[in-house]
């Protein structure tokens, strides 16, 4: 099996064995060597116009497909432009590697052309990273990078290999086996735990399952479903779980947090047990966390143990993968309900139906201006819950969690907890290139649009037919949201004047897509349909919305989510209810 | 001043022995904020295996996830924590301390109480070498300090646990590589 090439030749060959068909990527210097032999590969390589923009197109490939997303860069600055997206689907658990070239192993350490020790840089917001510089560590080095990227807790692992070690003649081997003794995930829950869930479960009356992206990551959404409408329990999907349980479902009071739904809020904060499955807590979830949920237990279920018990005490700790966790949960539950043991909810569906039907997500029609909720809403009916959306970071992106109504997971790809401005068309062309066949809207705002739309050139030539809807209040509108309710009125630095530079419409046009706009509710279907047409280039809309418009409900940051707003001013009496009702 | 016992923790970490495993272990403690009261590294009787011994000045909980993110790290194979009762601590200490002929005497004599050793002597100075724990070491110190100290050095704690029991025993069994995923 072993063959004589290159370093560079083995990179390739390993990169293939390891089930890789597409690469983002940039070549130069140190990098150089690879870009030769991949000519000649099976893998389609996709020029980007910025390695950030390489980076954030594998996370939404990985994102949307399930499979590791990778791509390449040069050392020096090609290696620190993925800074922003490894650091990204480090937060947000992302399976990519990402290979980048470094300076010949003999001038590693003198500040060399182009030098930087990206190692070092990526140490903190890696899952893991490495060095190369022997050239017979390639194959098994990438043969690592992978398994480690896409089991356990998945993240993102750096490979740098240096250019001597590309360039020297090497054996090629791909292994069959790893030594990692340092790691060993654990996928299979403890059963003595999962009795005790289940017994926490069914002792409960106001249980909530708080699903996490986790969730996602583990393909667990039919088993979630099966759990859920076998006991009953409601259900919460946190942002990075959008999906994962159909917006649809009667028992899904929607999404937690800070801009979460009041239902989705008051369930939490009003339980008696919260099932965490892959959650983490997040401050954006928990608000304040001495108050969060006050009268809860804890059931949390994670395959990162570190996660278990980092920001919430734990009644009962369960380490591993969350299908797992779900499908041993649903055995156990069922096997206590052919004992006639059920749970006894119904008192508290009840309640939360009614704070559900009572504070609906919603939002102020502007007089002759667009809603930007409005458009969001639409594109969501109109695309439907097939197609996948990548959002950018900020009020679009809070709107697009709200409004679009997820059925299925993976249709929802989005920075959560970098909060990555820029994110939406990089990340649109990764899913659109991982998922061909899919209808990929990237959800962005006229701020993120201007951080990274140089992919749109990525896209026109390379036949990746993504379509951005640009939500255009001009403004860095979240920011500009806090210094309307924080710093009264003050707007510092968050008027971006895009209505008027640069014409997204001809933007798009220079760039080769098809260039849209709209500003009236009446043209929105109209201009959506459009959109929608037109599948053999990329298409930019550009929604000219009320700039005003704030995202609702809001737990102000570090407040108690027992102070959720609904609107401004407006603080729903979900307790009221709890006692006249509970 | 040192912190009160009960929020020192002596771990002792088995690593890969593989270039850049200290630093990563620098890193999570420092960007995690945590402390470290002192760090020693060296071999074991594995060649591919480095043991850490990590005294950290945390409480219980937080303790609990710094040994939890360290065992996120890939190349962390094992950690072990060593409380005092069940397992020998030593620190090495190397000091100068000001002897003229006058104070000579005094000087070995809390030597030889400390069954500590003069390494190196001059007119003016002796230089002592002791181990112990922490705390002799320590007590050694405070009755030095009168003399002058013209010069101290110390290394990090290192820690063994008592009875016939290893933690380094080997545990590196590999993983097959998985086939990748179908495309599709």
């Amino acid at each position: 099996m072993s063959e004589q090439m290159t370093g560079a030749q083995s990179l390739i060959r390993s990169l293939e064995a390891a089930g890789t068909t597409e690469i983002f990527g940039i070549p130069g210097g140190a990098i150089l060597p690879a870009y030769d032999p991949l000519m000649d590969s099976s893998i389609r390589h996709i020029l980007v116009r910025h390695e950030q923009g390489a980076g954030h197109a594998a996370q939404g490939y990985a994102a949307a497909t399930g499979r590791v997303g990778v791509c390449m860069a040069t050392s020096g600055p090609g290696a620190t432009n993925l800074v922003t997206p490894l650091a990204d689907a480090h937060m947000d658990s992302v399976p990519i590697v990402a290979v980048t070239g470094q300076v010949g192993a003999k001038s590693i350490g003198t500040d060399a052309f182009q030098e930087a020790d990206i190692r070092g840089i990526t140490m903190p917001i890696t899952k893991h990273n490495f060095l190369v510089t022997d050239p017979a560590d390639i194959p098994r080095t990438v043969a690592e990078a992978f398994h480690i990227a896409s089991t356990g807790r998945p993240g993102p692992v750096l490979v740098d290999v240096a250019k001597s070690a590309l360039q020297a003649m090497t054996t090629y081997a791909w292994p069959t086996e790893l030594l990692l003794p340092g790691y060993r995930p654990v996928t299979k829950p403890h059963s003595k735990q999962i009795r005790e869930a289940a017994k926490l479960i069914l002792e409960s009356r106001r249980p909530v399952l708080y699903v996490g992206g986790g969730t996602i990551r583990a393909g667990a959404a039919k088993e979630l479903r099966v759990l859920a409408e076998l006991t009953g329990m409601p259900v919460v999907t946190t942002l990075m779980a959008r999906g994962a349980f159909p917006d649809s479902h009667p028992q899904h009071l929607g999404m937690p947090g800070m801009h979460g739904t009041v239902a989705a809020v008051a369930g939490l904060q009003r339980s008696d047990l919260i099932i965490s499955l892959g959650a983490r807590f997040d401050d954006r979830v928990t608000g304040n966390l001495d108050s969060f949920a006050p009268g809860a237990r804890v059931i949390h279920a994670d395959i990162d143990p570190a996660e278990i018990g980092k920001n919430r005490a734990v009644d009962v700790p369960i380490v591993g993968d969350c299908r797992e966790v779900i499908s041993d949960l649903i055995v156990a539950l069922k096997a206590e309900a052919d004992l006639g043991h059920t749970g006894d909810f119904e008192a508290w569906v009840e309640f939360l139906a009614g704070v559900k039907k009572k504070y609906p997500l919603g939002y102020d029609v502007p007089k002759g201006e667009l809603a930007p909720q409005y458009v969001i809403e639409r594109l969501g009916a109109i695309a439907g819950p097939e197609a996948i959306y990548a959002a950018g970071v900020g009020q679009h992106q809070m709107w697009a969690a709200q409004f679009v109504g997820y059925e299925n997971p993976n249709t929802w790809i989005n920075s959560g907890g970098l909060g990555t401005m820029g994110y939406a068309v990089p990340a649109a062309m990764g899913a659109k290139v991982g998922m061909p066949g899919s209808t990929v809207w990237a959800i962005d705002g006229d701020g993120c649009f201007q951080m990274t739309n140089q992919e749109l050139a990525t896209c026109a030539i390379n036949d990746i037919p993504i379509k951005v809807a640009v939500i255009n209040n001009e403004s860095l509108g979240m920011v500009r949201q806090w210094q309307s309710l924080f710093y009264n009125e003050r707007y510092s630095n968050t008027d971006l004047h895009s209505k008027r530079i640069p014409d997204f419409v001809k933007l798009a046009d220079a760039y080769g897509c098809v260039g849209l706009a709209c500003e009236s509710p009446d043209d929105v279907d109209a201009t959506i349909d459009k959109a929608m047409e037109i599948n053999d280039v990329p298409v930019v809309v550009d929604f000219r919305v009320h700039r005003d418009a704030m995202v609702w409900p809001m737990v102000a940051a570090g407040t108690s989510n027992d102070d959720i707003k609904y609107a401004r001013d407006m603080a729903p009496r979900f307790d009221d209810d709890a006692e006249t009702e509970l | 001043m040192s912190a009160p016992i009960n929020t020192r923790h002596t771990l002792s970490v088995l690593v890969e022995n593989k270039p850049g495993v200290l630093a990563r272990i620098a890193g999570l403690f420092s960007r995690r904020g945590y402390n470290i009261d002192s760090l020693a590294v060296g071999p074991t009787e594995h060649p591919e295996i480095s043991r850490m011994t990590i005294v950290v000045n945390v409480e219980d909980s937080p303790l609990e996830q710094v040994t939890k993110q360290l065992n996120k790290l890939v190349e962390v194979i094992k950690i072990v924590e060593l409380d005092g009762a069940s397992s020998i601590n030593r620190e090495l200490m190397l000091v100068k301390v000001k002897a003229d002929l006058e104070t000579r005497g005094q000087v070995l004599d809390t030597v030889q109480l400390f069954r500590a050793k003069v390494v190196d002597i001059a007119p003016d100075t002796v230089t002592i070498q002791a181990i112990g724990n922490s705390d002799k070491l320590d007590d050694l110190l405070l009755l030095l300090q009168p003399f002058g100290i013209r010069e101290l050095v110390q290394s990090g704690q290192v820690a063994i646990g008592r009875g016939s029991r290893s933690i380094s025993e080997r545990n590196l069994r590999p993983v097959s590589v998985p086939a990748p995923p179908a495309v599709g």
